[in-house]
């Protein structure tokens, strides 16, 4: 690894300030992604800024219509918390299926949706759920935020304090997973009632997580595996790598999402 | 360089670190605990596992720098004395190992597991929950029977 020197923030404000101090200064969450990447010489930044001592960021509260995650709780204790699991499943059930367990002790929220990772996990939970994320400038709506491959919306500097997902406990996540990397070759998240169902695809998609428009049409007319038989995703957007092709990943994601309605319907 | 001050299996330790010092380095060359042990480039084998206010983590995949005010526990802090612990003891008698070099890591996730399900640990779940760990020689088999036992005998 390249020399940098390590600054430990005691709040977000103090986060901001060191990020400001360096030429390449990087945020450091969990260190599961950041970490094994600048072990390979991938990422060289001069300064690191350790987010750990922040315990504001470490909360899980809940509100009356929302579950707000603040940016450092580890997948396990959001795949741990009770009041997730009761008013979001779909969204424990995916923190719990993250990386193996000592990943899932270390890695958090804010770690993972800063890097969107094509094939990574929360990216589906939050467009799925259409949850909102939270920075120490403003509020970004998850369709707004997640922008590519490895990009998002977020500006130089900008730190994810949390992420507010609304209640739903008609919410199931299917992953399909890489069973060296844990990485999703496709994931669906599906969340709402009738109406307002969102259907949200993350690993399958060249441009990273998206929303599968066709099948939330088909849903919201009747909520059901078999409105979505005939549907086929389009084929140039698919995902092609030595894992699957993008034929294999499009019909993956059509059976995907039939399970989670299924799951949702409580016919699993 | 950081002053840094952890506990190591139960004794503080102050020291100044290199920050981009992984723990697994810091463990291994500066404190000479070479129990934990490096299997990969990737995070994915699990040889480096220890404890981290007791959490099983990657040693690799963290900075010893993160460990301010931490207690860190390897496989040297878990015998007392001649007497194995009862996760290490089982690992012996159901013959969960062969060249040893996962067994560390094993036995340290293993504990991580018996934190979070107690008695209720069942085989499925093991199974599940050793994705983290990879081991060359043995194809599991002992190794989930070890960890059945000492659960039992742990929870006991
Ligand atoms: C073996 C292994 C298996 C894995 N399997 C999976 C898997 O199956 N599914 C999956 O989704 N992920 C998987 N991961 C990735 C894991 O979930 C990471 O924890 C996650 O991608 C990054 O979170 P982190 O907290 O470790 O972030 P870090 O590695 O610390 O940081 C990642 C990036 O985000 C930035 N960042 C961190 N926090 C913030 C913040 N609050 N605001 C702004 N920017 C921030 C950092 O600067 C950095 O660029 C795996 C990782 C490993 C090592
Ligand atoms: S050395 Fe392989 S996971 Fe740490
Ligand atoms: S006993 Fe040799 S790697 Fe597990």
């Amino acid at each position: 690894m390249n020399p940098f020197c390590y600054r430990r923030a005691e709040s977000v404000e103090a986060a901001a300030a060191f990020l400001g101090e360096a030429e390449e200064a990087s945020l450091l969450a969990g260190g599961q992604t950041l970490l094994p990447t600048m072990k390979q010489g991938l990422a060289a930044p001069d300064m690191l800024v350790d987010l750990a001592g922040i315990s504001a960021l470490k909360k899980i509260r809940i509100e009356p219509d929302a579950i707000i995650v603040g940016a450092m709780c580890t997948h396990a204790q959001v795949a741990g918390a009770e009041a997730v699991r009761r008013h979001v499943p779909g969204l424990a059930a995916l923190a719990g299926e993250i990386g193996d367990a000592q990943v899932r002790n270390r890695g958090t929220l804010g770690g993972s949706i800063a890097n969107n990772d094509p094939a990574a996990d929360y990216p589906a939970a939050c467009v799925g759920l259409g949850a909102t994320v939270l920075t120490d400038r403003r509020e970004i709506g998850a369709d707004a935020f997640f922008l590519g491959l490895f990009e998002t919306a977020l500006e130089e500097g900008e730190i994810i304090t949390g992420v507010r997902f609304p209640l739903q406990r008609r919410s199931a996540y299917l992953k399909f997973r890489n069973p060296a990397s844990r990485f999703a070759i496709v994931g669906v998240f599906v969340a709402g009632v009738p109406g307002s169902v969102r259907v949200a695809i993350t690993g399958a998609g060249r441009d990273g997580v998206f929303r599968w428009s066709a099948a939330e049409e088909a849903l919201n007319e009747r909520f059901h595996p078999e409105a979505l038989e005939r549907l086929v995703l389009p084929l140039d957007d698919m995902l092609y790598d030595i894992h699957a092709s993008g034929e294999y990943r499009a019909h993956l994601a059509k059976v995907l999402a039939g399970d989670a309605v299924a799951e949702i319907s409580g016919g699993a | 360089m950081t002053c840094v001050t952890m506990r190591i299996n139960g004794e503080a330790v102050t020291e100044d670190i290199e920050d981009r010092t992984l723990l697994v380095d810091f463990l291994r060359v500066r404190r000479r605990l070479t129990g934990t042990h490096v299997g990969c480039d990737t995070s994915q084998c699990g040889a480096c596992v220890v404890h981290v206010d007791g959490e099983a983590i990657k040693s690799c995949a963290m900075l010893a720098v993160q460990c301010e005010g931490r207690e860190v526990t390897t496989i040297e802090g878990l015998a007392e004395g001649e007497n194995l612990h009862a996760m290490q003891k089982a690992f012996h008698e159901c013959h969960a190992l062969q060249c040893g070099f996962c067994t560390p890591g094993m036995i340290l996730s293993a504990l991580d597991m018996v934190r979070r399900h107690g008695a209720a640990l069942d085989e499925a779940t093991i199974r599940h929950e050793l994705e983290g760990n990879i081991c060359r020689c043995t194809g599991y088999e002992n190794i989930v029977k070890a960890i059945r036992q000492g659960a039992q005998e742990i929870s006991a």
